[in-house]
């Protein structure tokens, strides 16, 4: 698993307080970035681009190996082959306005065979499956800081960002600047998935966006209900997911992207 | 003798409150020119309507109203104007979970505004209103009633203009109607100056006070009952005139 702080974590077992505790700093940085993943994931399926949520964590592989291999941290080099992704994604959404998903799947499915290529070998199961055990006091800082701003972000540009959807030239003659917006959103996703990487990897990260969202969606009418269950139903898998992997001895990624799934299906019943 | 010109011109014009002048107006996408040489202006109160066969450049015109896409030429709103549009593209599909008050909302007006713009638009319930209306998803409403809550979003902050752009497009013929007779009753009531985009000259002779005939450039424009002769319609058409089938549009 990439080591994402810089610095050496050191947990004194002599001194369990609560906050260098492993579980609850697992639970904390899980809830976060759980509950970031939902909110935004239901403003991605809202824009369609439910595919594009799940092929983008891919498109972090590279980045990590190159981080890697030159010894950066990898939260970085996640980031960065983010950020290049999203900047093609925009690009090809204020250019054409359609939804390029053919050129888009073949982009980061490239992306990734040159990134299981090019990551060390040591590091690459961890870096495609993730691995929530090995985080720090200051990883949970730099989340919670990052979550934070996500939302204090997406309460300011919900509303245009909900209008373009309904009619993109609707928006723009209420004076909001839709490519400006799609781009902040567009940013923010970058953030939570280099975030979430740490808990389900590479391959499971797009289902941690898009499923609590899609459950959400199945059971509620309006917006608010929708995006609020959606954070909800995020946070509330990587709590199961993690307790129930700590219980058991499992490999949390995949448990907490399962959680997200059960919750699914249950939805599924009271579907509207 | 031309200021002089110019001054009676101007003192003409403020006599009739003219709200837009356009002049020479033409807009091309690259290489693609989509609307050359237009010259019109539209009065207080008026209803003009812009008819033309797919893709002749009647919503380009309109985006080109709105300031949405770069143009040449002169568009001159008077000032202080609220102008409200409906386009005719809309995302609203079953799955959209997005309900209608808060797309009102959107509009950040309060909750009696809404339900007096509703009522407006003819939804007058007010039980109704309540429990089947603004609980309700936006994609759930049927075609017209949808038609109604989009009018009623548009009215909402009292506009001076509106422009529709095919504000019946997927509507049954008997819904149409009833949407113009709306539509005319809240010009008549409110003040509304209307720019519409339709594709039934019935509708056009009916509701409409001028009209532009639009193929790229400027093929009629006055009252319909004197301009839309079978030569100009032929023009506007194409092929052997008179006769105007009907087809929607299906840029959707």
């Amino acid at each position: 698993m990439p080591n994402f702080t810089a610095e050496k974590r050191v947990f004194i077992n002599t001194n369990m307080n609560t906050i260098t505790n492993p579980l609850f700093l697992q639970l904390l940085v899980g809830i976060f970035i759980g509950l970031g993943a939902g909110y935004l994931g239901s403003f991605m399926i809202l824009k369609r681009m439910s595919l594009v949520g799940d092929v983008i964590s891919h498109v972090a592989l590279p980045g990590i190996a190159i981080a890697l291999i030159f010894r950066i941290n990898p939260f970085f080099g996640a980031f960065a082959a983010l950020f290049l992704a999203i900047i093609g994604i925009w690009f090809l959404e204020i250019k054409t306005e359609l939804p390029s998903e053919t050129l888009v799947g073949i982009f980061f499915a490239l992306s990734l065979a040159f990134g299981i290529l090019i990551t060390p070998e040591p590091e690459l199961l961890e870096t495609l499956f993730g691995d929530i055990t090995k985080i720090g006091p200051a990883d949970a800082l730099i989340t919670v800081a990052l979550v934070a701003i996500i939302f204090f972000t997406m309460f300011r540009i919900y509303r245009g960002l909900t209008l373009s959807v309904v009619s993109k030239e609707l928006a723009q003659t209420m004076g909001i600047n839709v490519s400006k917006i799609s781009f902040l959103f567009l940013f923010l996703v970058a953030i939570i998935v280099a975030l979430g990487l740490k808990i389900t990897g590479v391959f499971l990260m797009g289902a941690l966006v898009i499923v609590p969202a899609a459950a959400a969606k199945n059971v509620s009418i309006g917006l608010t209900g929708f995006t609020r269950l959606a954070a909800l139903f995020g946070g509330l898998s990587a709590l199961g997911g993690i307790l129930l992997a700590n219980y058991f001895n499992f490999h949390p990624g995949p448990i907490v992207v399962l959680a997200s799934g059960v919750i699914f299906l249950l939805t599924l019943i009271f579907k509207k | 003798m031309c200021e002089l010109l110019n001054l009676l011109y101007n003192l003409y014009m403020a006599n009739q409150e003219t709200i837009l002048t356009i002049e020479n107006l033409g807009v091309r996408f690259d290489d693609n020119e989509v609307l050359r040489g237009l010259n019109f202006f539209v009065q207080k109160g008026d209803v003009l309507a812009i008819v033309g066969p797919n893709g002749s450049g009647k919503s380009v015109l309109f985006r080109a109203l709105l300031g949405l896409i770069p143009y040449s030429g002169n568009i001159q709103w008077a000032p202080g104007l609220k102008v409200s549009y409906v386009p005719q593209k809309f995302n609203i599909d079953k799955d959209l979970p997005l309900s209608v008050e808060e797309f009102f909302k959107f509009k950040q007006k309060k909750r009696e505004e809404i339900v007096s713009a509703l009522k407006a638009v003819g939804i007058t319930d007010e039980h109704h209103i309540e429990h089947h209306i603004l609980k309700q998803r936006l994609g759930w409403l049927s075609g017209g009633q949808l038609q109604r809550v989009l009018i009623a979003w548009s009215i909402l902050d009292n506009p001076d203009v509106l422009l529709f752009d095919e504000p019946t497009a997927g509507i049954d013929v008997g819904g149409e109607e009833t949407i113009y007779n709306l539509l005319k009753k809240l010009k008549d009531e409110r003040g509304f100056t209307v720019l519409l985009i339709s594709h039934d000259l019935n509708i056009v002779y009916k509701y409409a006070n001028n009209v532009i005939c639009l193929n790229k450039e400027m093929v009629c424009y006055g009252e319909p009952h004197i301009v839309l002769d079978p030569a100009s319609l032929a023009k506007l058409y194409g092929g052997e005139a008179g006769f105007y089938k009907h087809e929607h549009e299906h840029n959707h």
